[in-house]
């Protein structure tokens, strides 16, 4: 017998399936129905905004892999997850070459200049918007109303702006399509500015005609349930953060029903939805420690109701999970989890020397409790 | 609705659930037969070398002691086989360093007739006396841990033992070794428990058995003592049911505090096929000379469940199992931590419960997964048995911070089990780096 090649690594032997590439390809997929949908309502400028935006965030990624200045590959998806959630949270009708500015801005400062995958502080797509938010302030606050007639065959006439120059104002085009000025303000702005509330059930499913909503939450809901399931996500965090939006609305709610919205109008406006699921999900800027992630989610939810009934802005996730993401490292520290027998001495069932076994509590106590070890008959 | 098992109280948190693979589960234990040359190492066991009885050029019969127990912390050695000492001179261990081995030269026709026996009455002894025939037989903790299991059973006077937990869980994938044991061997193992139980003052024994070996606990159940002091429990299956403080968990429902031993609680765990073995062994004053070892894996045209003479050299092993390809991977243990094999010379120790054989090219299909940064996805949060947090201790161990590991996190609390580089899909290899930051450690501490 020739003596073969004996490879030596060290335990474990055994490796599971799941891998980087694998949980952001899974996101990937989660995000294409939402994305679908979105090019439904606003025709062709969504999808070009999309496909600018993404493109714009894989180029760039790939030059600083390129470069050699950032960890990972254009193949572990996390730039595509960055280019899409960064496409859905800007308006339809955003000028193309400002989208591009928000995807470069969104991967080197998001995330090159601290070392690509698995470094970041911020998550990326929300350091894109941020940016843009701050430097085109009257872009990213006009939104066009859905289901326009046209929308699969002429661009909103701001998306077609030419780079460095202000986009042409969608009022005079609105006014063309026989729908006034308001029809472009979200429902949020509609709430805030004007008064005007939208139902619980048209801000779900966005199905109704003419308002100007980002991508459905009912399907956002579905995708990441999805997700949530597979185990692609923690389901935590966004349980948290609706959790504790929905409670904190719902006391404003309950002290003076007529300053402040529903709770149902709180969770379903704006981009809470996408933001507790896509944006807070992020596993890198989130916490690692299972009670962490509730803080965290539950610090968001609080912060948005907060920056939406308190400040001048009409919408509050971005900034709410930007400060989230500032606090978790923060958070992590002070919700490390318990260690192994550093729990009270309390906590254990039997801590006593008496100790029964199961069979017979299972004799004395009929069923139940210890259904699993009932001898088989 | 498997995840609920936790909240009913029914085993301990987290945990993982690997494939099984326990094809070799209905395959009865088989004898090899003997190597032309046994190897028997006279360091196979936690503590000191046993000292050499034997002479080169003399004649040993299968059962004779042929090294002796050096201090308490160390046991003898029995000869496997009737042979001639061929010599006494370094050989490969598995764990890397070469290490002092008695070659014997195995006659021809050696029977698998014992043929050195002191029969004694146990229940006579008293406790020292009956620690003394533990320790005669030579057996060691079979499970992985090789301390000697005489030195373990000395337990100090002022800690009562209520509750002997029997580990039959065996939640290493592939390993079968134990639960054939607990198939054919029942009675040897309640033997064994009324030994162990003599010693530590009559404490009640559970017999803890994953769920998914009923033929087992079958088999157990049928031989149990009709006084009730020994019983057996069905556990959940889940890695590593089979540590010992996660068992006194799910059985007990006590938790081990760090820096303590299991007997502090008032728990005592002993691995089934120790036990078996003692059963077996100690009525008849035999050593231990050959264990059951299961022996599978991808490279294996023959798998199953061998009763394996001790210091049968791998290569003979693999040769008799057909293990045969271009490169091979040689795992003595489990697949989540055993230790792989760098010399097919290397012979069988008592430790060793399973041999894995995989083919080089698996290995190096598993070897070439690209290594991530680690995204903070918080699945080994998830899985640490131990409630470590594996994410922070890695990123620390990446900038060899190991002070701070053991002072915040708590890096002295693992048990390399595993679990975490076992579900890391950024493939970054923690348990690894943990053993290397523990192994620093310790030698700062002993410094």
């Amino acid at each position: 017998m020739s003596t073969p090649l004996i490879e030596i690594r060290s335990a474990p032997h055994v490796k599971a399936p799941r891998t980087v590439e694998m949980i952001m390809r899974h996101v990937v997929w989660s995000l294409l129905p939402i994305c679908a949908f979105y090019v439904v309502q606003y025709g062709i400028s969504a999808l070009a905004s999309i496909v600018v935006v993404t493109a714009t965030c894989l180029l760039t990624e790939k030059f600083f892999i390129r470069t050699g200045t950032q960890s990972g590959q254009l193949t572990d998806y996390s730039a595509a997850i960055t280019g899409l959630l960064l496409a859905l949270t800007l308006p339809p009708g955003f000028p193309l070459w400002m989208g591009a500015v928000a995807g470069l801005v969104a991967i080197v400062l998001g995330k090159a200049i601290f070392g690509g995958i698995g470094h970041n502080l911020f998550n990326p797509a929300l350091v894109g918007r941020a940016f843009v938010q701050a430097a085109f302030p009257t872009s990213i606050a006009t939104y066009t109303p859905s289901f326009l007639t046209g929308r699969f065959t002429e661009f909103i006439p701001s998306s077609v702006a030419w780079p460095l120059m202000i986009p042409a104002d969608t009022v005079v085009w609105m006014q063309s399509k026989q729908l006034d000025a308001l029809a472009g303000a979200t429902p949020l702005a509609k709430w805030k500015f004007d008064g005007v509330m939208a139902n619980a059930v048209e801000l779900l499913t966005s199905l109704s005609g003419h308002m100007a909503v980002g991508p459905a939450p009912a399907l956002v809901l579905l995708c990441g349930l999805y997700l949530a399931l597979r185990r692609f996500m923690d389901w935590r965090i966004p349980v948290a953060i609706l959790g504790s939006a929905a409670l904190t609305a719902w006391l404003l709610y309950a002290v003076d029903s007529t300053r402040y919205p529903n709770p149902f109008f709180m969770l379903f406006s704006g981009g809470l939805i996408l933001g507790a699921v896509y944006m807070a999900t992020d596993m890198v800027t989130s916490p690692v420690t299972p009670r962490g992630m509730w803080v965290y989610g539950a610090l968001i939810g609080l912060l948005t109701v907060v920056i939406r009934y308190y400040s001048g802005l009409p919408e509050g996730v971005m900034y709410a999970i930007l400060l989230g993401n500032a606090a978790s490292p923060l958070i992590e520290r002070i919700t490390q989890p318990l260690t192994f027998g550093r729990g009270a001495p309390g906590r254990s069932r039997e801590g006593t020397p008496g100790y029964v076994s199961r069979t017979d509590a299972d004799a004395a106590i009929p069923k139940k409790r210890f259904l699993r070890n009932k001898p088989k008959k | 609705m498997k995840f609920l098992n936790y909240f009913r109280g029914e085993t301990f948190a987290r945990g993982i659930h690997p494939p099984q693979h326990k094809e070799t589960a209905t395959m009865p234990i088989r004898r090899l037969p003997f190597a032309p040359r046994l190897i028997v190492h006279l360091s196979q066991q936690v503590g000191r070398p046993a000292r050499p009885l034997v002479r080169v050029g003399q004649e040993v019969v299968r059962g004779q002691p042929i090294a002796a127990a050096e201090g308490f912390i160390s046991v003898p050695h029995h000869a496997p086989a009737s042979g001639v000492v061929e010599a006494i001179r370094l050989h490969p261990t598995a764990n890397g360093p070469w290490g002092e081995a008695i070659v014997i030269r195995v006659h021809p026709g050696s029977t698998q007739e014992v043929l050195w026996e002191q029969p004694q009455y146990l229940p006579a002894l008293d406790a020292d006396e009956l620690i003394e025939a533990v320790q005669d037989t030579g057996i060691v903790g079979l499970g992985g841990g090789v301390f000697p299991t005489h030195a373990k059973l000395k337990v100090p006077k002022e800690w009562p033992v209520d509750t002997l937990v029997v580990n039959g869980c065996e939640c290493e994938p592939y390993l079968t070794s134990d639960h054939r044991i607990m198939v054919e061997q029942p009675a040897d193992i309640i033997a064994g428990i009324g030994i162990v139980r003599q010693l530590l003052g009559g404490p009640r024994a559970i017999i803890g058995i994953e769920d998914n070996k009923p033929d087992a606990v079958e088999a157990i159940r049928a031989r149990l003592p009709d006084d009730g002091s020994v019983s057996v429990e069905a556990v959940p299956t889940k890695y590593p049911q089979g540590a010992g403080e996660m068992l006194i968990k799910t059985l007990a429902g006590r938790e081990v505090p760090p820096d303590s031993r299991s007997y502090q609680i008032g728990a005592y765990v002993q691995n089934v096929a120790t036990l078996a073995y003692m059963g077996a062994l100690m009525p008849k004053g035999r050593g231990f000379i050959e264990r059951v070892i299961t022996v599978v894996g991808t490279a294996v045209d023959r798998p199953g469940n061998y009763l394996v003479p001790i210091g049968t050299p791998l290569r003979f092993l693999l040769d008799y199992v057909g293990a045969r390809d271009q490169s091979l991977e040689v795992v003595f243990g489990g697949p989540m931590m055993g230790q792989a094999v760098g010399s097919l010379d290397t012979p069988v120790t008592k430790g060793v419960s399973g041999i894995l054989v995989f083919r080089g090219r698996d290995v190096a299909e598993r070897a070439a997964r690209k290594t991530y940064p680690c995204i903070k996805c918080g699945e080994c949060v998830e899985c640490c048995p131990m409630g470590l947090n594996p994410s922070t201790l890695g990123m620390l161990a990446a900038k060899r911070q190991y002070e701070l590991m053991s002072e915040r996190y708590f890096l002295g609390t693992c048990f390399e089990c595993g679990s975490c580089s076992y579900v890391c899909p950024a493939n970054i290899p923690l348990v690894q780096q943990f053993r290397v930051a523990k192994r620093i450690l310790r030698e700062k501490a002993a410094a």
